[in-house]
């Protein structure tokens, strides 16, 4: 299978880019449709939830679109790059966002929003090195992994060390922002990576143990910020404070409740336009997707971005190298977890979190980070099926 | 890559699960209990604003408005807001007082809600609703905090309407005031219960409280939908308010006007008086036609907000509580203007009432003697000489008799108490029912009362009896006092004869107020029935339309026969011209307009004398009954009767303009033109 790989990456650039016709019958539309509707939905609930307070009123739709087309781009990108080219350059772009996350924490780096997680770039724009430290993360795991042990289907040990304090390297930086949330995704990554990679179940069982000694003190030295407990504290009863922590939950829940099975219909929505729920054009944009389309239009994003995992497995399933798979599998793992605990603050199954929904959201650099993971699943299905 | 196949399957099965989750959890939310959202949603974006109802007017038997409506722009305070500022609002009150002038504790006081331990000043409305601070702000002041909103955080300016009253200070307690409305009463209330609305008032005394439900109205609702910050972005539900009715009453403000100048004179006049009232009564109907009280006060100072220092003159005794309407309140003992009940009672117990009737100087009730007034003996008399020249010792006697055929100090078992019982077939004792709120019941001194009396008092008494009364300084009242309390201990409980001699001629514990005594007359002077007066006649839509009159009901019958009840009538008609107030109403044309009455003057321990006249007019065929007291004015004849005489000079015309010049009250209600006015009014 290695020869197959390798006879794939033979061939040259320029034929590939030139013979657009016969990859774009190996790219797996029924995600990218799936991909394209879900942006599309997000452009107009974005537009719903903003236009009522956005500079000229259509000033972040624009902008939305604007970061949609830039994603579109990289995305294409990503697809044309050969994955095993990507495992090659793997540590780079590692080194790269490693770099990003630093500089937040230097003068660099700016507070937008009450999390000190960007760097402005001028001209209005400003990106948020933690959504693409997922991307490196991501990689530079699969890559680790990728190369199993003399004899066995299981990496090497050093690997998975190396593996490990890469992780704690990202979240640790990640941590300084503070970021929860993406310190969540970035633990995801790393175990979805490590399971699927193979890993003996006895690391598996210490990560567990590590882990679970880890939120212990986590609480239990309250490294946590108050207000975080306090999330924590109001998903467990959002009874307890409706006007503070509780808020959130509660209003996010009568938004999308009082859509019931039809909606109000697009730029309907009273809590929408009132603007009851908070972050509703980023992390809380399900609300208003649950409030104008009703129960069968968030059902519909649900099933779509359901289309978007499944997909996505079947192309880690079906890739012939480590890498691939671990790539494809790992991304599916990293959207999976951004969707379900996402939506599920939403509809008070979850703790607050402050994570955007993957294509729906608006937010330029997770577009971005989300797109180029599609390209990557791509460039992945692309090349699996060379040979087939 | 088998194990990583495996492992991604499992993935699979997960995601799938997670899937299923999401979509089961949303159609929970959204379908089942979609419903519940949809309620709660319209809670959270609309906020419901209660739009008052117009206040019907209370208007006088002509139309003319006795309480009208004003608009004015009205200052309020929302509690709420500023206690979540750091400062807890101090600093917007500080900037408020100086736009308002008034003190910056003031403010703090009247925005606190009212509560145990809290007294007034204070907010009895809802503490989440916020509180009118100044009611006739001016459209400076108003300006000033509109358009410095970032300045004023919590605080609004709006045009509310608010009650006026064109007779200033006439008739302020029978009118009453309006006060914020209290959660309990609105809980109780039909119909609009959206929200607890400030601007919503409730009548508080008088009128406006017995007739709250009449004049009211039905509040208005405007569903406003706000965004996250309470802004308003626009109306979703609209129902207009209804407006309350007008209540059309038999008060002529014109003789409200005049009553209210006699009394004013006739306190006046005694220097030492510390309140009065006047009652003028349509004699055939029994009716209100006017109904004052002295001290008064401007019912202004409710409708714009009262201040601490306006709420502590009015319960002050500096300033004679003018809040107590003394005509239905004040209660005092009420003399020989009693006497009409005595004389009633003395045939009933088989007096005849062609007799003659020993009038001695003074009079042996048990071992102590009372006294005709200065001590002067008028002969024999009939019962009408007794009671023009009002003779005392006629009636202790009578009254003694009776008390001794009672049982005396061992009373029978089933003792008549004929005196009591016929004071209280006159509609002593009792509250008259009048559609006013609190009224007094006065008091009828029987053996019953004077048991109830020891039970509450004997403890007290008994100890008195003992340790005396070394906290007050004159000697002379300090020794009455404990030997009062020991004769109180001993034998309290005991009707002695000297109570019943003091009964019959409305002195001791007999207790009357001016409308019970004025309703006794009309009885009297009328048909022989004793009704419950009314002030309220209609009850009528602004457009005019007759929506329910108000009748006058009958209580009960004078016990006494038709023949007897004209000759105490025909006794009464003299006293004015022949009698103890023929001083007063020297000069006053009687052969035009006859009138009738009886003089009263009740002593009061350690107090100027209680001046009373009861009087009706014309003599033959009474259209007026009217009834003046003065507490602490002297005699009745002195203080009282010249007021009464004013009041019928006032009413057909005599030195002055008639009030009611055909000599009639209105019998007809007024007229409304289609607009809503009053025709001629």
């Amino acid at each position: 299978m290695t020869t197959r790989a390798v006879a794939g990456g033979r061939r040259s650039f320029a034929r590939r880019a030139v013979g657009a016709q016969s990859a774009v019958w190996r790219l797996d539309g029924v995600m990218l449709v799936a991909v394209a509707a879900l942006c599309v939905i997000g452009t107009l609930l974005v537009w719903s939830s903003t236009r009522t307070w956005a500079p000229g009123s259509t000033g972040l739709v624009k902008k939305h679109i604007l970061n949609l087309l830039i994603g579109t781009l990289l995305c294409g990108a990503a697809a044309m790059i050969d994955h095993r080219a990507m495992r090659a350059y793997s540590p780079l772009v590692f080194l790269v966002s490693l770099a990003g996350l630093v500089m937040v924490v230097t003068p660099l780096g700016a507070t937008i929003n009450g999390s000190h997680s960007w760097i402005l770039l001028g001209g209005g724009f400003a990106v948020q090195p933690s959504e693409f430290a997922k991307l490196g993360l991501l990689l530079i795991i699969a890559m680790l992994l990728a190369q199993p042990a003399e004899g066995s289907d299981r990496p090497r040990d050093l690997d998975v060390v190396l593996a490990l304090v890469a992780a704690l390297l990202t979240m640790g930086l990640v941590m300084l922002q503070p970021d929860l949330g993406t310190a969540l995704v970035l633990a995801v990554i790393t175990a979805a990576a490590l399971i699927i990679g193979g890993v003996r179940k006895r690391w598996i069982a210490l990560l567990v143990l590590v882990a679970s000694a880890g939120v212990f003190s986590v609480f239990h030295f309250q490294m946590l910020e108050p207000y975080q407990v306090a999330r924590f504290t109001a998903f467990i009863d959002p009874g307890v404070d409706p006007r503070g922590v509780g808020y959130n939950s509660t209003q996010s829940l009568i938004a999308i409740g009082s859509g019931q099975l039809f909606g109000k219909g697009l730029l309907g929505g009273g809590q929408t336009t009132g603007r009851f729920v908070p972050e509703q054009h980023t992390d809380f944009i399900f609300t208003v997707a649950g409030e104008e389309f009703g129960f069968l239009g968030s059902v519909t994003i649900v099933l779509l971005l359901g289309v978007v995992l499944l997909r996505g497995l079947k192309i880690a399933r079906q890739c012939d190298d480590r890498f691939g798979m671990l790539a494809a599998g790992t991304i599916v793992c990293w959207f999976a977890f951004q969707t379900f605990v996402n939506v599920g603050m939403t509809i008070g199954i979850m703790p607050i979190t402050g994570l955007p929904l993957p294509f729906v959201s608006y937010g330029g650099t997770a577009t971005f980070a989300n797109l180029i993971a599609v390209g990557i699943l791509q460039s992945i299905r692309i090349r699996e099926q060379s040979f087939d | 890559m088998t194990r990583m196949r495996t492992r991604l399957f499992i993935l699979h099965v997960l995601v799938l699960a997670l899937l299923v989750v999401l979509a089961v959890r949303l159609w929970q939310v959204q379908v089942v209990r979609g419903e519940e959202f949809v309620t709660k949603a319209t809670e959270t974006r609309t906020r419901a604003v209660i739009v008052p109802a117009v206040r019907g007017q209370i208007l006088d038997s002509s139309g003319r408005p006795l309480v009208r409506n004003q608009t004015s722009l009205v200052v309020s305070v929302d509690r709420n807001a500023l206690l979540r500022m750091k400062d807890g609002g101090v600093e917007v009150l500080r900037k408020l007082s100086t736009v308002l002038n008034q003190p910056v504790k003031q403010l703090q006081d009247r925005i606190r809600p009212c509560g145990p331990g809290i007294s007034k000043p204070c907010w009895t409305g809802s503490p989440y609703q916020p509180v009118p601070i100044e009611r006739k702000a001016g459209t400076r002041q108003a300006l000033q905090i509109l358009e410095r909103q970032e300045e004023f955080p919590g605080i609004t300016a709006e045009i509310q309407s608010v009650r006026q009253y064109p007779g200033g200070k006439a008739g302020a307690q029978m009118l009453g005031y309006l006060g914020p409305v209290t959660e309990a009463e609105l809980e109780k209330r039909e119909g609009l219960k959206a929200a607890f609305s400030g601007v919503d008032l409730a009548g508080r005394d008088g009128l406006e409280e017995v007739y709250d439900e009449v004049l009211r109205g039905k509040s208005g609702l405007r569903r406003v939908q706000v965004d996250r910050m309470g802004k308003a972005i626009g109306v979703e539900q609209q129902v207009p308010s209804l407006a309350g009715d007008h209540l059309i009453t038999s008060i002529d403000a014109r003789l409200q006007e005049v009553v209210e100048g006699a009394l004013h004179k006739a306190m006046k006049g005694a220097p030492q008086a510390d309140g009065g009232a006047a009652v003028v009564l349509d004699a055939r109907t029994g009716r209100v036609l006017a109904l004052a009280s002295a001290p008064s006060y401007d019912p202004a100072v409710w409708a714009h907000g009262i201040t601490t220092t306006g709420y502590k003159r009015l319960l002050s005794e500096e300033s004679g509580k003018p809040l107590v309407s003394r005509a239905i309140n004040g209660q005092f003992a009420p003399g020989s203007t009693f006497k009409v009940s005595s004389v009633a009672a003395m045939l009933r117990a088989g007096y005849p009432l062609n007799g003659t009737y020993d009038c001695p100087g003074s009079y042996m009730v048990g071992d102590r003697a009372f006294n005709n007034f200065r001590g002067i003996g008028l002969g024999t008399l009939s019962l009408h000489t007794a009671l023009v020249k009002s003779c005392d010792t006629i009636f202790y006697r009578s009254a003694y008799e009776q008390y001794l055929r009672d049982g005396g100090r061992n009373p029978k078992k089933n003792a008549k108490e004929v005196f009591a019982n016929t004071a209280r077939a006159f509609g002593f004792g009792k509250p008259t029912g009048v559609d006013l709120p609190g009224e007094s019941s006065g008091r009828i001194p029987d053996r019953a009362w004077k048991k109830n009396m020891w039970a509450l008092t004997s403890a007290t008494n008994c100890k008195r009896a003992q340790t005396g009364y070394p906290e007050v300084t004159d000697a002379a009242r300090a020794a009455f006092l404990k030997l009062l309390a020991q004769e109180n201990c001993a034998e309290g409980f005991v009707l002695r004869p000297g109570d019943s001699a003091n009964f019959s001629i409305g002195q001791g514990d007999v207790l009357v107020t001016p409308l019970q005594l004025a309703r006794a007359y009309a009885a009297l002077v009328s048909d022989g029935k004793v009704r419950s007066p009314r002030i309220g006649w209609a009850r009528v839509r602004p457009d005019g339309t007759l929506v329910e009159r108000y009748d006058v009901p009958v209580v009960g019958r004078l016990p006494i026969s038709e023949k007897e009840r004209l000759y105490i009538k025909n006794a009464l008609s003299q006293v004015p011209s022949d009698g103890t107030a023929a001083g007063a109403f020297s000069g006053f044309p009687m052969d035009k307009i006859s009138i009738g009455g009886k003089t009263g003057t009740a002593e009061v321990w350690g107090k100027q004398d209680t001046s009373w006249f009861a009087s009706f007019a014309p003599t033959g065929n009474p259209r007026f009954v009217v009834v003046a007291m003065v507490s602490q004015g002297g005699m009745g004849a002195q203080t009282a009767a010249p007021a009464v005489r004013e009041i019928y000079e006032g009413i057909y015309g005599i030195k002055r303009q008639a009030v009611l010049p055909d000599g009639k009250p209105a019998a007809k209600l007024p007229k409304f033109s289609p607009d809503g006015t009053v025709a001629g009014g």
